[in-house]
C-alpha cells in the first residue's frame, strides 16, 4: 500500500456484550495515532459485522469482546470472511480472553489478543505492523 | 510557623516534577487540610445526627451497631441448577442476601435459542427463560427469610412477576418479598447499554412497578438507581454522583407525573455505587449523595417523611480497578475498597473476587471476597462508631466540594431539558466518553500509577486457576425451553401475551398482565417480544 494513505481500522462490538469502554478508548488512541477509525456500535451480529468488513473494506478489523462469547462468535466471523474470499485483512480481538482460547482463535485466523492493561500504543503498532496488504 | 509559611503550606501547588495532587474526579488536592477550609460548615445543617435530616453522617442513628451491611455477593452462571448450588454455598458460608446475575440474553429479552444468543448462554450470568428456571433457581431457598436482589433492567417487570409467582408457589405472599430489581433504565442508555425499547416506555414500565409494588409488595426496593455502571463505563466520582442522582430525580418526577404520592413511594427507591481507588474521594461521595439527595426531595420534590428524604445504597467494589497482572494485589484494592464503602456507610456490599479480570469468579476467589467483608466487620473495628470521618478538615471540605461539582452538572442537565433529552444529545456518553480517555492517557503517560500495570511489573505472568462455562449449558437451557413450551398450554399463554399486547396499546398499568404471562410460562422473550411490537426498540448514536 501507498505510504501516505491512512491506514483503516474497523473496531467491532459483537454479540449482546455492552461493555464498551474499551472499543471505545482504543477507536479513539487509534484515530489520534493518526488512523482512519470507524466504530460500529453496539450488539453487531458477526453477519453485521463481515458485511461491514465487505463495505468498508478496512486494513484492520479490532474485535472487543468481554462477555465470554468469543469461541463461539469469531470464529462465525471468520468463515464468513473466508466463504466471500477475503483474506487480507488484519484481525485481532481485545477484551477477557482466556489463555487456553487463544491457540483456538488463532487457528481460525485471529492474529492479536489484547486483554485488560493494554496501552493504547502496543495496538498502533501491532496494526501498523502486520497489515497484511 | 510563620504566617506566610502557613499559607504555603495550603495552597495547591505543583511538586517538584510538576505534578499537582488530583483526585480522580481531577479535584486538586491541598497539601494541608485545616478549620478554615470548613469554617462554613454547620453541624444541624450540614451533617445532623445520623439518622437525621440532611443524612450526611448516615441513614440511622446506630447504624452497624444496630445491624451490619447486608454481605451480598452478586453471582450467576450457567444453569438455574447451577446458580442454585452457588446460592446454597455462599448462604452457608455467612452470605445475608442473594444477588442475581442474569446472562445477557435475559437481559436482552432473547430466548436462548435465539441466533442473537449465540455463545452468551449462561456465560456471564444464570440463564432464565421461563418461570420453571425461577423455580429452580430459588428451589430450596425459603424466599420469606432472604432479601433478593436481581440486576435486571429492561424486562426487570418480568423478573420480578416471575418472583412473586415462584413466592406463592412457596405459599409466601407478595407483602413478605425483601428484595430489589435494579430496574434503572437511564444508565442504560448513559452507561451500560442494555436497553431495548426507547426511553418514554420504559419510562413507563418502571413507573407500572412503581406503582404496583406500592400496592402490593410493600417491602420491595423498586428501583437501584445505579452509578456502579456509570463509573465503570469511565466516568469519575463526581460524575458518577451527579448522573447517578440526576437519574433519581427523573424517576421521582416520572413516579410524581403519574400522580402518585411522593411519601408513598420515596423511601422504597435505593441506589447501588461503585466503590474505587482513591479511598477518601469515595467516602466522601457517599456522604455528598445523601446529602444532596435529602436536600432535593424535602426542598425541591416536597417530601414530608424523613424516610423519603433518606439514602440508602449498596456498594459494589470497581471491577475495572481489578487488574489481570499479578490479580491477587486484586484482594488488597477490594480490601480497601470495601473499607470505604463502611466508613461511607453503605447498607449492603458486594466485594470483587480477585480473579474477574480473567473470569468468572472461581469459589475459593469468591470465598476471599466475602471473607474480606468478613474481616472489615468483625476485625477491624470500623463498625463500631458511627461516621468515624466526621469533622475531619478534609473529609467535610471534599464532602462539600463535591456536593457542590454535582449541582454543576445538575444545572447543566437542567439546561439541556432534563435527563432523557441529555441522553439524547448524547450529554453523559461524551462526559463519560472524554473522562475514561483522559484516565487511559494518563496511566500511559504514568501521571497514574497502577501497581503490577505501569509500574513495578510482574517478570513473568501466571494465569491463576479460572471458572470456565461448559458449552454444554447452552444446549440444557435450549432444551429446557423447547420441554417447557411442549408442556405448558400454549392457547393459554398465547392468549396472555395478546391480551399483554392490547394493554400496552393503552394506559393500564402492565404488572397484572405479565404476571398472567408469566404463570403460563411465557418466556422473558416472548413477553419482550411482544412488547416491541408495540414500544418498537431504541438505537444509539456510536460515538467515542
Amino acid at each position: 500500500m501507498s505510504e501516505k494513505r491512512r491506514i483503516k481500522v474497523l473496531v467491532a462490538k459483537p454479540g449482546l456484550d455492552g461493555h464498551d469502554r474499551g472499543a471505545k478508548v482504543v477507536a479513539r488512541g487509534l484515530r489520534d495515532a493518526g488512523m482512519e477509525v470507524i466504530y460500529t456500535g453496539l450488539h453487531q451480529t458477526p453477519n453485521d459485522i463481515a458485511n461491514t468488513i465487505i463495505q468498508e473494506d478496512p486494513d484492520a478489523v479490532l474485535l472487543s469482546i468481554l462477555s465470554g462469547a468469543h469461541n463461539a462468535l469469531c470464529p462465525k466471523i471468520m468463515d464468513t470472511l473466508k466463504e466471500k474470499g477475503i483474506d487480507d485483512v488484519l484481525i485481532a480481538v481485545g477484551g477477557i480472553i482466556p489463555e487456553e482460547d487463544k491457540d483456538f482463535l488463532r487457528k481460525h485466523g485471529l492474529e492479536g489478543f489484547y486483554g485488560p492493561g493494554t496501552e493504547i500504543k502496543e495496538i498502533v503498532e501491532f496494526v501498523k505492523n502486520n497489515l497484511k496488504r | 510557623m510563620t504566617e506566610s509559611k502557613q499559607k504555603e503550606n495550603v495552597e495547591v501547588k505543583k511538586d517538584k516534577k510538576g505534578r499537582t495532587f488530583r483526585n480522580l474526579s481531577d479535584i486538586k488536592i491541598k497539601q494541608l487540610y485545616q478549620p478554615s477550609e470548613i469554617s462554613d460548615l454547620d453541624y444541624e445543617r450540614d451533617l445532623g445526627q445520623p439518622g437525621k435530616f440532611p443524612f450526611t453522617r448516615g441513614p440511622y442513628s446506630n447504624m452497624y451497631r444496630g445491624r451490619l451491611w447486608t454481605m451480598r455477593q452478586f453471582a450467576g452462571f450457567g444453569t438455574a441448577e447451577q446458580t442454585n448450588e452457588r446460592f446454597k454455598f455462599l448462604i452457608d458460608h455467612g452470605q445475608t442476601g442473594l444477588s442475581v446475575a442474569f446472562h445477557l440474553p435475559t437481559i436482552y429479552g432473547y430466548e436462548s435459542t435465539d441466533e442473537r444468543s449465540l455463545g452468551e448462554v449462561g456465560k456471564e450470568g444464570v440463564a432464565i427463560d421461563t418461570l420453571a428456571d425461577m423455580e429452580t433457581l430459588f428451589d430450596g431457598i425459603d424466599l420469606s427469610k432472604i432479601s433478593t436482589s436481581m440486576t435486571i433492567n429492561a424486562p426487570a417487570s418480568i423478573l420480578l412477576a416471575m418472583y412473586i409467582v415462584v413466592a406463592e408457589k412457596q405459599g409466601i405472599s407478595s407483602d413478605k418479598l425483601r428484595g430489589t430489581i435494579q430496574n434503572d433504565i437511564l444508565k442504560e442508555y448513559i452507561a451500560q447499554k442494555s436497553w431495548i425499547f426507547p426511553p418514554e416506555p420504559s419510562m413507563r414500565l418502571i413507573v407500572d412497578t412503581i406503582e404496583y409494588c406500592t400496592e402490593n409488595v410493600p417491602q420491595w426496593y423498586t428501583i437501584s438507581i445505579s452509578g456502579y455502571h456509570i463509573r465503570e463505563a469511565g466516568s469519575t466520582a463526581v460524575q458518577e454522583l451527579a448522573f447517578t442522582l440526576a437519574d433519581g430525580f427523573a424517576y421521582v418526577k416520572a413516579a410524581m407525573e403519574r400522580g402518585l404520592d411522593v411519601d408513598d413511594f420515596a423511601h422504597r427507591l435505593s441506589f447501588f455505587f461503585n466503590a474505587h481507588n482513591n479511598f477518601f474521594e469515595e467516602i466522601c461521595k457517599y456522604r455528598a449523595a445523601r446529602r444532596i439527595w435529602a436536600r432535593h426531595m424535602k426542598n425541591k420534590y416536597g417530601a414530608k417523611k424523613p424516610e423519603s428524604m433518606r439514602l440508602r445504597f449498596h456498594t459494589q467494589t470497581a471491577g475495572v480497578s481489578l487488574t489481570a497482572q499479578e490479580p491477587e494485589n486484586n484482594i488488597v484494592r477490594v480490601t480497601l475498597q470495601g473499607l470505604a464503602a463502611v466508613l461511607g456507610g453503605t447498607q449492603s456490599l458486594h466485594t470483587n473476587s480477585f480473579d474477574e479480570a480473567l473470569c468468572l469468579p472461581t469459589e475459593k476467589a469468591v470465598r476471599i471476597a466475602l471473607r474480606t467483608q468478613q474481616i472489615i466487620a468483625y476485625e477491624s473495628g470500623a463498625a463500631d462508631t458511627v461516621d468515624p470521618l466526621a469533622g475531619s478538615y478534609y473529609v467535610e471540605w471534599l464532602t462539600d466540594k463535591m456536593e457542590q461539582e454535582a449541582e454543576n452538572y445538575f444545572s447543566r442537565i437542567e439546561e439541556l431539558g432534563g435527563v432523557i433529552p441529555a441522553i439524547k444529545a448524547n450529554f453523559f456518553q461524551k462526559e463519560i466518553a472524554n473522562a475514561s480517555y483522559k484516565y487511559q492517557k494518563e496511566v500511559e503517560n504514568r501521571e497514574r500509577i497502577v501497581v503490577g500495570v505501569n509500574k513495578y511489573k510482574p517478570e513473568r505472568e501466571v494465569e491463576p486457576d479460572i471458572l470456565k462455562i461448559d458449552d454444554a449449558v447452552s444446549e440444557e437451557q435450549k432444551r429446557n425451553l423447547v420441554d417447557i413450551k411442549s408442556k405448558r398450554d400454549n392457547k393459554e399463554a398465547e392468549k396472555t401475551l395478546a391480551e399483554l399486547k392490547e394493554a400496552a396499546k393503552g394506559t393500564d398499568n402492565l404488572m397484572p398482565y405479565i404476571l398472567e404471562a408469566v404463570r403460563k410460562y411465557c418466556s422473558v422473550g416472548e413477553i419482550i417480544g411482544t412488547l416491541k411490537e408495540i414500544f418498537g426498540t431504541y438505537t444509539e448514536d456510536s460515538i467515542y
